[in-house]
């Protein structure tokens, strides 16, 4: 256990390292820091500088390490769109962006494990029928559009609720929900699925023959050992569920990280796009390393 | 036919639905009502022909330019069809060369593989797509490119673990004490017993790939405007959700029954392959049988149904 998870740390950096050269590269090759931090009135001094600030002068690997030992002390450069730090703008984003991924991530999970769980108990008749059904369908379904027909129903017919922005709780309602169902269908199938393999199990005939509580077949038999592939499943989609927040905050203005990259994107904003993929990086580096520990709680097998 | 309608409805249904939107999109020319670009400002924002207003000249009504919208939904299928398509062979072929030659070789080249794909699934499909497409423009054919790459490693996962399992198998062994070439193993032996999963999965991933574009179409980062596309029309119609709801939910509803036409053909498929379905001849059985864990790994990258093991108890 002890060494999966260092091995997990000691690649997390190198991840890292590749994620950041990858958008380092492609930045600087397609747009020219001079054209985009000056305006066409520049004079020849102003060039001259910027070059010598920025390094333009100097070989592209050269200039990712320098920028590398600039991020090491916690300076990722200058917003070009906010003029401050870079690494304020995505630190005001981050906790909008966090705060949505959570709820979002409680109701997929929560959901998808209860709704797994019914249509496994009912396998093969009506409740499983509906459920595996309505499952497939929204895994068919574009997040951006059930996001417009949550405001078209919910915030312009109904008016119960915003359609866009942040505020107070009811702000956070279809945001969630929208980013939620990216990954709600997925979880129910594979829990079904995982419930339904172990419910085939010699040990849950034992346990069934000894008279156990259906209570306690599932609490201490049925669900520890389903967890597994669920929580392994979590793993491989957090990058989907990260994904999925770019286009549910694009829809919803929410002011988060997704936002901010595109935004950033679109205005050829570097430094930010740089330091903000690099945040959603870890991220998911560190949830992956959370759910490998969680694994090797839930399942004694795999503490190699 | 009848039989096999009966014995894999989803295939038969899915695959109709897609083969029928393939012909739509390649005889867009015939079918369409109008030209799709044509703007006719006196028309503008005309609604669907069942809703007060709307008449029969614009089945499913106009947008903000006159523009009518069935003519444009038709002419999109082509685009998301050949992107989706498109892209998925692109990161079929990286994601196959990866994943055998990880699984074949082992050792390093197994290590700076599959610690590649580790790294990439740090990043984002979409994230890499807004970076690429902001970089070097929208189009048809940058986005198959970016959509290609992006998608490789879920590939490389699963054909790695295929490639490594049926490697040991005793006909490889066999092949190569006769003196086989690597290549001829990799050719003639490997790579025949992973074309059951790589179609299945290939299928799930068009739907996936036709997704992805219209989302950065609706990004404003896929094909850009006027192209007639499912992503531009459902992004034209945010703008305009007050006054014309219908333009967005025409493109959404586009979207979702070609998406769903191909899960279900991707589901139906792999029911097909799966020797845990029953219902299949035995002899086909037999020689799926080396899938069973391929597809159990396959369930656990894509979100399996589950109905396979279900059987399997029965």
């Amino acid at each position: 256990m002890f060494m999966l998870v260092a091995r997990r740390l000691a690649l997390a950096p190198l991840t890292l390292l590749l994620v950041s050269f990858v958008c380092f590269v492609v930045l600087r090759v397609t747009g020219n820091p001079v054209d985009i931090y000056l305006d066409i009135n520049r004079t020849p001094e102003q060039v001259a500088a910027l070059t010598e600030r920025l390094h333009l002068d100097k070989p592209l690997i050269v200039q990712y390490l320098i920028y590398l030992r600039d991020v090491a002390q916690g300076n990722f450069g200058d917003s070009l769109q906010y003029g401050g730090p870079a690494i304020d703008a995505v630190a005001t984003a981050i906790v909008p962006t966090i705060k949505l991924l959570l709820v979002a991530l409680s109701l997929a999970v929560v959901l998808g494990v209860v709704g797994g769980f019914v249509a496994a108990v009912y396998r093969d008749r009506l409740p499983d029928f509906a459920l595996s059904s309505l499952a497939v369908t929204g895994q068919s379904m574009p997040s951006f559009w059930l996001g417009i027909l949550l405001i078209q129903f919910f915030a312009l017919k109904l008016q119960w609720l915003p359609t866009s922005g942040s505020g107070d709780w009811r702000h956070i309602i279809l945001p969630a929900i929208t980013l939620a169902t990216i990954l709600l269908p997925n979880f129910l199938l594979v829990t079904r699925s995982a419930m339904i393999d172990v419910m085939n199990e010699q040990f849950i005939v034992t346990a069934r023959a000894k008279g156990l509580s259906n209570l306690r077949i599932l609490v201490r038999h049925l669900f520890p050992n389903a967890l597994n592939p669920i929580l392994s499943f979590l793993g491989i989609q957090v990058g989907t569920l990260i994904a999925g927040s770019v286009i549910t905050e694009s829809i919803f203005a929410w002011p988060g990280l997704g936002r901010l990259i595109v935004s950033a994107v679109f205005h050829r904003d570097a430094p930010v796009v740089l330091a903000a993929i690099f945040f959603t990086s870890l991220t998911i580096v560190f949830a992956s390393l959370i759910v490998d520990i969680l694994q090797g709680i839930v399942d004694p097998r795999i503490r190699r | 036919m009848i039989k096999l309608f009966r014995d894999n409805p989803k295939l038969c249904i899915g695959g109709g639905f897609v083969a029928l939107i393939v012909i739509v999109a390649i005889f867009a020319d015939f079918i369409a009502p109008y030209d799709p670009y044509k703007q006719n400002l006196i028309r503008r924002l005309k609604p669907p022909a069942w809703m007060s207003g709307g008449s029969s000249a614009n089945l499913l009504g106009t947008d903000n330019y006159g523009r009518d919208l069935l003519s444009r939904l038709i002419y999109g299928s082509r685009i998301s069809l050949m992107v989706g398509f498109a892209s998925m062979c692109l990161s079929c072929m990286i994601g196959l060369l990866a994943g055998v030659f990880a699984g074949y070789r082992g050792g390093r080249t197994e290590q700076v593989i599959m610690r590649l794909a580790d790294a990439h699934m740090a990043l984002p499909d979409v994230l890499l797509a807004i970076l690429f497409v902001a970089a070097f423009g929208g189009g048809v054919f940058n986005l198959v490119l970016v959509l290609g790459v992006s998608r490789w490693m879920i590939y490389a996962r699963v054909i790695f673990g295929l490639t490594r399992s049926v490697k040991q198998r005793p006909f490889v062994e066999a092949a190569s004490a006769y003196g086989a070439g690597d290549l001829y193993i990799i050719l003639r032996h490997i790579i025949p017993q992973l074309i059951p999963v790589l179609t299945v999965l290939a299928t799930l991933q068009v739907a996936q790939m036709i997704l992805q574009e219209t989302a950065l179409s609706f990004l404003g980062l896929g094909v850009p405007p006027p192209a007639a596309t499912w992503g531009n029309i459902l992004a034209e119609g945010r703008d305009r959700l007050f006054v014309a709801p219908w333009i967005a939910n025409s493109a959404g509803v586009a979207i979702i029954l070609l998406v769903l036409a191909i899960n279900l053909f991707g589901n139906g498929l792999r029911e097909y392959f799966d020797p845990r379905s029953t219902r299949l001849p035995p002899d086909l059985s037999a020689k799926t049988g080396r899938l069973k864990l391929a597809v159990k790994q396959l369930q656990k990258l894509v979100g399996g149904d589950g109905k396979a093991p279900a059987r399997q108890a029965e």
